[in-house]
């Protein structure tokens, strides 16, 4: 089931990318992604991963992949080296995901971001009715044991793209299998309905 | 127990049985001087296929040889890689072809200090030329040749090994479809010269060793050459690992003995590997191996860095590091990793969580074998493919 749902997303995210670009995929993960893209889209594909386990599951699926933390070791990545990065459902994960942001925005010429949306009517239910941290589909853990620091809504993010003049070229929202364009004017009704924000930013 | 000049004959007299290359072609070394019509000692291992697309190449570290598996025919004693080589092992020789050669400056048939200057009919001694890592590796270039290998699927190597992997994609471009160095650093840092040198001159404060003309006399320094191990030996071990295996444990007493024999297990471990090894090294070409370490600095031979070193590869790379590994650390490899994506190069990296130190890629390391077989698979469909378009 969840399988299914994240294929979903990254069938927005690869909609998203042209064919025959070089992508980084960052915080990889067992390389779902980096497959779909190489096999669908010709990419040239990069990943880079923390957890062991899942380096090995790329190196056996012939993904290259980098263990390291993103946080940390985005450095290494010189400028403009790849033509799209993709932060799958991690920003909200980082001490300091601007700083992460700027990293990706450096390394790639346009960066995919996709988060889970904290403004989504039954995360806001399960707080405003239960009075406790929402635990969801999307959100699966509990406060004491989530690896999510920075909690942001799709409004969030888009206010936060204004902000600093990253350069919105196009947010998808998604609530299982139906996607829809978010805009400026309908922002507030798609940050209610959606469960995942993609962004693609330059 | 055999004489050592009567054991060093009943190696040379072995050493005349292995398989060697004589190299007619000459071969001009980094120090100026050159070298012609030159033996290279190397051992195979599976069968190459009709498309000779299934050849691995493996260098090896400084203490050891081309027999890689199976049985040593010189030492009778387990071939050093015989956890990640060999029939069904993470390096299938069912499957694929291995080489490996002995490198020049070693003592298992490949020229070296031990071998007869033709200009004074006697052993080199120190008159041998001191190599580098690069003459190594364009030595073992001519074994391809000879071989009939125009691309390997995939060349690896631990520590010196992966210093000379390095040292071969940088010379020679996408001669090989994939490559592994394993626990290595382009180049060697002060901590790292500073435990050779302690290693060299306990060779050179052996009175037997007088000058490296010990060969003349069939006589080996074994004292120093011991000390030189047990330095080794210690580099190879993590602080932890060391203490988990020995700990405080006394050697076979219920006490100290109030004296210095080998109280401690560790004291016991190490004299053991440090006479072993005497029975199989030669002393002068521990001087000229890691004196060939020392020198190496990929960075250094290409003037714009190590990025240079690795401008246009097409070879698809896979860096391995132990996280316990002192000697060569996760940074080290790291920074290889990181010259190699800023030229562009095809890179894969992971840091295998061990306490086993710097031996890590030796020993049966789960995790390590299972991500080395996995990619050196991956990389035989991948080049296979590549070969029928």
């Amino acid at each position: 089931m969840k399988n299914l749902k994240m294929k979903k997303e990254f069938k927005v995210i690869a909609d998203l990318l042209p064919n025959n670009i070089r992508v980084l995929d960052v915080g990889c993960g067992d390389g779902s992604l980096m497959s779909l893209l190489r096999e669908e889209k010709n990419v040239e594909v990069r990943g880079l991963e923390l957890s062991q386990e899942n380096v090995q599951e790329c190196i056996h699926k012939g993904l290259p992949v980098i263990q390291g933390n993103a946080e940390t070791e985005l450095h290494q990545f010189p400028n403009k080296s790849f033509d799209y990065v993709v932060l799958s459902q991690t920003l909200q994960a980082f001490y300091e995901p601007e700083k992460v942001l700027r990293n990706l925005l450096r390394i790639g010429k346009s960066v995919v971001i996709s988060i889970p949306n904290f403004g989504y009517w039954k995360v806001r239910t399960k707080l405003l009715f239960f009075g406790k941290m929402p635990v969801t589909k999307t959100l699966p853990n509990t406060w004491y044991n989530t690896p999510n620091l920075h909690m942001c809504t799709i409004k969030d993010l888009f206010n936060f793209c204004d902000e600093k003049k990253f350069n919105i070229k196009k947010v998808v929202g998604v609530n299982e299998d139906k996607t829809s364009i978010i805009k400026k004017s309908n922002l507030e009704i798609k940050n209610l309905f959606s469960k995942v924000g993609i962004f693609l930013i330059s | 127990m055999p004489s050592l000049a009567g054991l060093f004959f009943w190696m040379n007299i072995k050493l005349e049985n292995i398989k060697k290359l004589e190299v007619a072609k000459p071969l001009k070394l980094d120090c100026g001087k050159t070298i012609k019509d030159f033996p290279l000692a190397y051992e195979t291992y599976g069968k190459l296929n009709n498309n000779k697309d299934n050849a691995i190449l493996v260098f090896h570290a400084l203490t050891g040889d081309q027999f890689v598996t199976g049985t040593n025919p010189i030492t009778n004693k387990e071939g050093w890689w015989v956890t990640a080589v060999g029939p069904g092992k993470a390096i299938d020789t069912n499957k694929y072809f291995v080489i490996c050669a002995n490198v020049i400056g070693g003592c298992m048939g490949s020229l070296g200090p031990r071998n007869i200057n033709p200009d004074t009919k006697e052993p080199y001694g120190l008159d041998f030329p001191v190599i580098t890592i690069k003459d190594m590796v364009r030595a073992q270039e001519t074994l391809l040749e000879q071989l009939g290998i125009k691309k390997l699927l995939c060349a690896t190597g631990g520590s010196m090994g992966g210093m000379q992997l390095l040292q071969f994609c940088a010379t020679f471009p996408n001669k090989t479809f994939s490559a592994i160095p394993i626990a290595c650093s382009s180049s060697h840092s002060a901590q790292n010269i500073a435990l050779n040198e302690l290693a060299r001159q306990a060779i050179m404060a052996d009175p037997v060793w007088d000058n490296g003309k010990y060969v003349l006399k069939d006589l080996q320094p074994k004292n120093g050459l011991a000390v030189a191990r047990m330095v080794g030996h210690i580099s190879y071990l993590s602080e932890k690992g060391m203490q988990e295996k020995f700990g405080r444990k006394l050697q076979e007493k219920a006490d100290y003995e109030f004296s210095f024999n080998a109280d401690f297990q560790v004291e016991s471990y190490l004299r053991h590997q440090g006479y072993a090894f005497v029975e199989r090294f030669d002393a002068n070409s521990v001087l000229y191996i890691t004196r060939a370490m020392d020198y190496f600095d990929l960075s250094k031979q290409f003037k714009g860095g190590l990025v240079e070193a690795f401008k246009n590869q097409k070879t698809k790379f896979l860096i391995i590091s132990f996280s316990s590994d002192w000697l060569y650390t996760t940074k080290d490899n790291k920074d290889i990793v990181i010259a190699l994506n800023a030229s562009g190069a095809d890179v894969s990296y992971s840091e295998i969580v061990t306490d086993k130190g710097h031996d890590s890629f030796l020993l049966n390391e789960t995790q390590f074998l299972k991500t080395l077989k996995s990619f050196i698979d991956s990389m035989y469909e991948k080049f296979k493919n590549e070969k029928r378009i």
